[in-house]
């Protein structure tokens, strides 16, 4: 059996967004999420770190080929997310709020079907330099 | 003398987008940044002032002070705001880190003591772009 190892890329994407649960009044809107509740939205850079543990393949070395994870990621995350909004850009917050955690869900499940059953994912979100949430938790 | 430099943050919205052209313009020449419905940025702002060390303080100036006078007048307009809607002394300009840096040098001077003087406004709008502003 070969050593299991873990291998990360790092991409980012540029979004704005607005915490807003549209089922609260506009007082609670407010009072639960404050300034993130401003109806002409806010933004974030977003720094992504995606993580794939697995064996490493005798042949080539590589736990995954980390510029095949690149196009991955670009093309299943970044493309749909990178200068969107995200309420009202992309189908999977229209109807789920943005917060960190929500959006690393959304990434984790966006790639999972993409990797085989080999490979463990495990998402780290940056919504800012200070604020940073992981999924799934281990 | 000596140059004090103080590190603030925001988040904001915005869009590139010239209201004098056309949609098909402002696409070609600002691409994602004039998506019509926002996209946004942790901005980092670097406020330096310069002067001579106070004698009796050893401070050019109270950075505890200067950090209230960047939050009061520039932070709490810009930070979670949406900059082409929100802020009242961006209206009806570009909303570019460039015009940004010139409007915040611009609030901030008439705050500032006078035995300091503002050097220089230095915007991140990403960790790989950034633009400063010497007045």
């Amino acid at each position: 059996m070969s050593k299991r190892v873990s291998v990360f890329r790092k991409e980012h994407f540029n979004s704005a967004h607005r915490l807003f649960n549209p089922a609260w009044s506009a007082e609670k809107n407010q009072a639960v999420f404050g300034l993130c509740n401003n109806e002409n939205f806010h933004g974030h850079n977003y720094e992504l770190i995606v993580k794939v543990t697995g064996p490493i393949n005798p042949d080539t070395g590589y736990v995954i080929d980390l510029k095949n994870l690149s196009d991955m990621i670009k093309s299943s995350v970044i493309d749909r997310f990178d200068h969107k909004n995200l309420n009202l850009d992309t189908k999977e917050f229209a109807h789920l709020n943005p917060s960190a955690e929500n959006i690393a869900v959304v990434i984790h499940d966006l790639l999972r079907p993409q990797l085989g059953e080999e490979y463990d994912l495990h998402i780290r979100l940056y919504e800012t330099e200070r604020n940073f949430v992981e999924y799934p938790v281990q | 003398m000596v140059f004090v430099t103080r590190l603030e943050h925001f988040n904001a919205a915005h869009k590139l987008y010239n209201p004098n052209w056309t949609r098909e313009k402002n696409e070609e020449v600002f691409g994602a940044c004039a998506n019509e419905n926002w996209h946004g940025h942790n901005y980092q702002l670097y406020v330096t002032v310069k002067g001579e060390p106070d004698p009796e303080t050893g401070f050019v100036y109270d950075v505890k002070k200067l950090s209230t006078i960047i939050k009061e007048k520039i932070v709490n307009q810009l930070d979670h705001k949406n900059l082409n809607m929100d802020v009242p002394f961006l209206q009806g300009k570009l909303c570019s880190t460039e015009n940004l840096v010139i409007g915040i040098w611009q609030q901030l001077v008439p705050h500032l003591p006078k035995e300091v003087q503002l050097h220089s406004i230095k915007l991140y709008e990403t960790p790989r772009i950034y633009v400063e502003y010497f007045g």
